[in-house]
C-alpha cells in the first residue's frame, strides 16, 4: 500500500493551459506599447530641437548676438540687446532669489525643523512653484510699475526672482535634509556653533544638490516670457542699467516676432529661440554634471 | 538567468545526502517508527548538480535532491548556505533578479525545468510561493485570493467558491468571511500569511514552496501555520525552507542540511551536505557537521 | 529617511573659555550666531511676505472688476471689453478644457513613458531616458510656441477638416470636430502643446512612484504566475493610484497655468463651444494677449483674472492632496 494520494494531474510545462498564450501576447503588446510611449515623447523634442537648430542656425553670428535690433520688416541680424536683456535680468533675478532662497532653505531644515511656521513655509512654498508666471508678471506690474511709472530690467528680474525663490528654497530644504545629522553632531562637539556649523560642514555637504538646483531655476527663469511682458517694457538698443529705462529679453522677443508677419523678424525669432535653448541646455547640463560629478566624488 | 544544458540525465547519479535503497550506517532500531515505502514514490522535482552564481559569485552549489510528491521537504541549516536560493531555483524565481544564474540539471516531473522553450510564468502557475515577510496585495481580502484565479481565466461566477474554498483550506475561512471587502492589510502578521497562503493555493498549484513563512509570526500564528502544513500536504507538495530546526523535526517528512563553506577568497559558498528522512537526519546523522549543527554545536 | 530635527544646538554650546580675551570673542561669536539664524528666518518669510504681497496687491487692483460684474465676473460668459462687459465664463471654460484635452494626451503617454523606464527597459537605459524626457521640460514655452505657429498650425488645420469631414455624420463626434479652424488654431492645437509640456512633470512623478513599488509585491505577483503585463496590473498600479492621482493633478495645475504657447495657438476667440477644433481661449491666454490694449475697467478685470487663476491653481493643489489622502485610505496602501 503506498503512503501517498495520486499525484496530482499535471501537463506538460511545454503544453501551457488555455489561455497562457493570449496572456503571454497580451503582455508582450502591452510591453510594446509602454516602449512607443517613450518614442512619442520622444518626437517633439527631436522635432522641435532640430527645427530651431535648422531654422536657427543661419542667423547665430557675432553681429546677431550684438547687433541692435532692427524693425520688424527689416532683415538682417540683430539681438543683442535682447542677449543682453537676457544675461542681466536673469542674473539680477538670481542674485537675489538664490541667496534668499538658501537661507529660506536653512531656516526650514536647521532651525524651523518641525514648528508650525516651518510647516506653514513649506506648504506656502509649494503653492508658491505652482503659482503661474503670468500670475507673478502681473503682480510685479501691480505691485511695482504702477508705483515708479516706468518698466525696467529690476522690475522683471524681481519677477523672475520671485519664481525662481520657492524652488531654491525646497531644493535647499531637501537637500540639507539628507546630510546626516552625525556631521552635525560631530562639529557641535568640536565647539563649533550652529551658524558655523552649517556654513562650513552643512553647506558643503549639500552643496552639490543645492547648486544643481539652483541651476535648474536659472535655466527655466532665462525661458520665460510672461512675467517680463508686463514689467520690462520693449527697447531695439543695448540697456545694460537695471533701474532706468526699459529693457527687452530673448523670450520677450520671440513671442513679439512670433505674431509678426514679416519674415525679416520671423528669422530673427529663430536665432533668438536657438540662443535661447543653448543657454538653457547650458545650465541643465551644468546642472547634471555637478550633481554627477560630486556624487561620484563622495561616494568614492 | 541562463542554464548550461548539463548532459548528466541519469538519476542514479548521486552524490552525498540523497537517499538510497540500501539503509547505511544504523541497524533499524526499535525506537524508531519505519521509513516510508521507497516504491511509488512519485518524484516531483529532481535536482542534478545545482549551482547558483550572483554576479560570478557562487552562492551555492553541488546540490543534488530529489523531492517526492505529497510530501513536505524541509531545508534547513544556517544563514547564508543557500537554503532559499535553492528553494528559488525551484520556482524559476531567479529569471526575475538580475545578475543570477543557474547552473545544472533541474527537472519537474520529468521536464527539464530550464529549458528554453518553457515559460517561466508557466512554471509559477504550477510551483506557488509564500514568502517569509506576509506581502499581500493592497487590495481586498477577497481580491487578494481572486488575484491569481482571475489571471487564469477562472470565472467571474466562479470567483465566489474559489476564495472562499482557498480560504478554509487556509484555516482562515470563519475568521474573515464577514470582512471579505476589507483590505488585505487590516490583518495581522499570522492571518496575512495564511492570506497569502490562500492566495497561492488558488490557483490549484502542484507544489507550494514556503519560504521561512512563520519566521515573521509569533509561536501561536507558527503553531496555527504548521497544522495547516500537515493537511496542506494531502493535496500538495510541499518544501519549505526553515531555520528552526524543531519546526522542520515537526512537519517535514525529509530534511536537506545545508551549510556554508568559506571559499578562498574568503566567501561563503553554500553547499548540501545531507539529506535524508527527517527521523533519521535527526536521530543519526550521517555528517558529523549535519549532528554539530543538530545538537546546536554550531550554527 | 533622516531624521527631520537636527539637534539642538542650545544644548551643545560650548563650555566657558577661561581666557578673558576669548570673552569678547565669545559674544561676537554669539552675536553672529544669532544674525546668521536671523538671516536664514528672513529668508524663510520672504515666501509669506511674497505670497501675500502677490495676494493683496493683484487682489486690489481687481477689486473694480468683480464690483462691475459681481459673481458674474467668473460666472457669467459675456467678454466684450468693447461694449464693457467682463463675464469670463467663457475663459474659464476654455482653460478646463484645454487642461483636460492636454490630461488626456499627455498622461497615458506619461504613465508609458514611467513604466518603460522601471519596468520594461534595460537598467542602463533608464537615466538617459530620464535625462531626455527632462530636456523636453527645459524647452522653454515660447519657443514650443514659435514652432508650433510655424510647423504644426498648417498640417494641423489640414488634419483638422478631413477629421470634421470624415465624422460629420456620426452623433457625438460630429459636435466635436465641427467648425474646424481655417488657421489651425484652436482648443486642441492648445491641448497637443499643453500636453507635450506637461508630460515630463507627470513622468517624473509617476515614475518615482512606481520604482517605490516593494519587490515583494512584484514577488507575490510573478510567484502566482502572472505575466510582466499582470505584474505591473496587479503590484505596480495599486500601489501606485495616490501617486498617479497626485502626478495628474499636478500636471493639471501646470496646464492651467500655461501661458504663452497657449496664447500662440489658440486662436484667441472667446466662446463656450464644444467644438475642439474650433479656435478659444482661456484665462492666462487672455490676459497675456489682451493686456497692451487694456485700460481702467478692463485692466482690472484681467488681473482679476489672475487672480482667479491664482486661486484655481491653490484648489487643484489641495484638491491633489485630498485625493491622494483619499485613494491611499482606500486600497490600505502605505504611503
Amino acid at each position: 500500500m503506498t503512503a501517498f494520494s495520486a499525484p496530482s494531474d499535471h501537463r506538460s510545462l511545454l503544453t501551457p493551459r488555455p489561455g497562457s498564450r493570449g496572456r503571454k501576447i497580451r503582455s508582450v503588446v502591452a510591453s510594446g506599447l509602454i516602449t512607443l510611449a517613450f518614442f512619442v515623447a520622444l518626437v517633439p523634442l527631436v522635432a522641435v530641437v532640430l527645427y530651431v537648430i535648422q531654422q536657427g542656425a543661419d542667423q547665430l553670428n557675432w553681429a546677431f548676438l550684438t547687433d541692435p535690433i532692427p524693425i520688424d520688416r527689416a532683415f538682417g541680424p540683430g539681438m543683442g540687446p535682447a542677449v543682453a536683456g537676457t544675461l542681466l535680468i536673469t542674473g539680477a533675478a538670481s542674485m537675489m532669489a538664490i541667496p534668499l532662497g538658501v537661507l529660506g532653505g536653512i531656516y526650514l531644515n536647521e532651525y524651523g525643523g518641525r514648528g508650525v511656521l516651518a510647516r506653514v513655509i513649506r506648504f506656502l512654498a509649494e503653492v508658491m512653484t505652482g503659482v503661474p508666471s503670468v500670475v507673478m508678471g502681473l503682480f510685479i506690474y501691480t505691485f511695482v510699475v504702477l508705483q515708479t511709472k516706468e518698466p525696467n530690467a529690476f522690475a522683471g528680474a524681481l519677477a523672475l526672482a520671485c519664481l525662481m525663490m520657492p524652488i531654491v528654497i525646497r531644493t535647499t530644504d531637501e537637500m540639507l535634509r539628507l546630510v546626516p545629522g552625525e556631521l552635525r553632531e560631530g562639529s557641535y562637539a568640536l565647539g563649533s556653533r550652529k551658524s558655523r556649523t552649517i556654513r562650513t560642514v552643512v553647506l558643503p555637504s549639500a552643496a552639490p544638490g543645492i547648486i544643481s538646483g539652483a541651476l535648474l531655476a536659472v535655466a527655466r527663469a532665462a525661458g520665460e516670457t510672461a512675467p517680463l511682458i508686463f514689467t520690462i517694457g520693449i527697447v531695439s538698443e543695448t540697456n545694460w542699467s537695471l533701474f532706468n529705462g526699459p529693457n527687452t529679453a530673448l523670450s520677450a522677443q520671440i513671442y513679439r516676432n512670433a505674431l509678426s508677419p514679416f519674415p525679416g523678424a520671423q528669422e530673427r525669432a529663430w536665432g533668438a529661440a536657438l540662443t535661447l535653448i543653448l543657454i538653457v541646455f547650458i545650465f541643465t547640463v551644468l546642472a547634471r554634471l555637478v550633481t554627477a560629478f560630486f556624487s561620484r566624488r563622495q561616494t568614492a | 538567468m541562463t542554464m548550461t544544458e548539463d548532459t548528466t540525465a541519469n538519476v542514479a547519479l548521486v552524490t552525498t545526502g540523497v537517499e538510497t535503497p540500501i539503509p547505511q550506517v544504523s541497524t533499524p532500531d526499535e525506537s524508531l517508527p519505519p521509513e516510508p515505502p521507497e516504491e511509488g514514490r512519485e518524484l516531483v522535482f529532481q535536482v542534478r548538480d545545482l549551482e547558483v552564481r550572483y554576479s560570478g559569485h557562487t552562492a551555492v552549489r553541488e546540490v543534488d535532491l530529489d523531492i517526492a510528491a505529497n510530501e513536505i521537504t524541509a531545508f534547513i541549516g544556517p544563514s547564508g548556505c543557500g537554503k532559499t536560493t535553492v528553494l528559488r531555483v525551484l520556482n524559476r524565481m531567479h529569471d526575475i533578479t538580475p545578475g543570477a544564474k543557474v547552473f545544472g540539471r533541474v527537472t519537474y516531473h520529468g521536464e527539464d525545468l530550464y529549458s528554453s522553450k518553457v515559460d517561466s510564468a508557466e512554471v509559477r502557475r504550477r510551483i506557488g510561493m509564500v514568502f517569509q515577510k506576509p506581502n499581500p496585495f493592497p487590495k481586498t481580502i477577497f481580491d487578494n485570493v481572486a488575484y491569481g484565479p482571475k489571471i487564469n481565466g477562472r470565472k467571474r461566477s466562479e470567483m465566489a467558491d474559489i476564495v472562499e474554498h482557498a480560504l478554509t483550506r487556509a484555516a482562515l475561512w470563519d475568521e474573515v468571511k464577514d470582512k471579505l471587502k476589507h483590505s488585505g492589510l487590516s490583518l495581522s502578521g499570522g492571518q496575512q500569511q495564511r492570506l497569502c497562503i490562500a492566495r497561492a493555493i488558488a490557483v490549484e498549484p502542484d507544489v507550494v514552496l514556503m519560504d521561512e513563512p512563520c519566521s515573521a509570526l509569533d509561536p501561536i500564528a507558527t503553531a496555527r501555520i504548521e497544522d495547516l502544513m500537515e493537511e496542506l500536504k494531502r493535496e500538495f507538495t510541499i518544501v519549505i525552507v526553515t531555520h528552526n530546526m524543531q519546526q522542520a523535526a515537526r512537519v517535514s517528512d525529509r530534511t536537506a542540511f545545508f551549510t556554508a563553506e568559506v571559499d578562498d577568497e574568503g566567501r561563503r559558498v553554500g553547499r548540501l551536505v545531507e539529506f535524508d528522512v527527517t527521523e533519521k537526519l535527526f536521530t543519526a546523522p550521517s555528517d558529523a557537521r549535519t549532528e554539530g549543527y543538530i545538537t546546536g554545536r554550531f550554527g | 529617511m533622516t531624521t527631520l530635527a537636527p539637534p539642538q544646538p542650545d544644548a551643545l554650546e560650548p563650555a566657558p573659555e577661561p581666557h578673558g580675551l576669548r570673552d569678547g570673542g565669545r559674544r561676537r561669536g554669539v552675536a553672529g550666531d544669532h544674525l546668521f539664524r536671523w538671516l536664514a528666518l528672513l529668508g524663510g518669510l520672504m515666501v509669506l511676505v511674497v505670497l501675500g504681497l502677490i495676494a493683496y496687491s493683484t487682489t486690489t487692483k481687481a477689486l473694480p472688476w468683480f464690483r462691475k460684474e459681481g459673481l458674474g465676473a467668473v460666472f457669467s460668459d459675456n467678454w466684450d471689453p468693447a461694449h464693457h462687459h467682463f463675464g469670463a465664463l467663457a475663459l474659464v471654460y476654455g482653460t478646463f478644457l484645454v487642461g483636460a484635452l492636454a490630461l488626456l494626451l499627455a498622461v497615458p503617454v506619461s504613465i508609458g513613458i514611467a513604466l518603460f523606464v522601471t519596468e520594461v527597459a534595460p537598467r542602463r537605459l533608464a537615466r538617459p531616458v530620464i535625462y531626455i524626457v527632462d530636456l523636453l521640460a527645459a524647452i522653454p514655452s515660447v519657443v514650443y510656441g514659435l514652432w508650433a505657429i510655424f510647423v504644426l498650425l498648417d498640417p494641423l488645420a489640414n488634419l483638422f477638416s478631413v477629421v470634421s469631414s470624415a465624422t460629420a455624420d456620426i452623433p457625438i463626434l460630429k459636435t466635436l470636430f465641427a467648425n474646424p479652424s481655417a488657421t489651425g488654431r484652436s482648443y486642441m492645437t492648445a491641448g497637443i502643446i499643453v500636453a507635450i509640456m506637461i508630460t515630463p512633470i507627470i513622468t517624473s512623478i509617476t515614475r518615482e512612484v512606481f520604482a517605490t513599488t516593494p519587490a515583494s509585491l512584484k514577488e507575490a505577483a510573478y510567484g502566482l504566475g502572472s505575466t510582466k503585463w499582470e505584474m505591473i496590473r496587479g503590484a505596480v498600479f495599486p500601489h501606485s493610484r495616490g501617486g498617479v492621482v497626485s502626478a495628474v493633478m499636478i500636471g493639471l495645475g501646470r496646464a492651467i497655468g500655461e501661458t504663452i504657447a497657449v496664447a500662440l495657438v489658440i486662436g484667441a476667440s472667446q466662446n463656450i463651444s464644444l467644438h475642439l477644433l474650433g479656435p478659444g481661449d482661456t484665462m492666462a491666454s487672455a490676459i497675456v494677449l489682451q493686456f497692451g490694449e487694456a485700460s481702467g475697467t478692463y485692466r482690472s478685470a484681467l488681473i482679476g483674472l489672475g487672480v482667479v487663476l491664482f486661486a484655481l491653481t491653490i484648489l487643484v493643489g489641495m484638491a491633489a492632496r485630498g485625493l491622494v489622502a483619499r485613494v491611499d485610505r482606500k486600497t490600505g496602501a502605505v504611503a
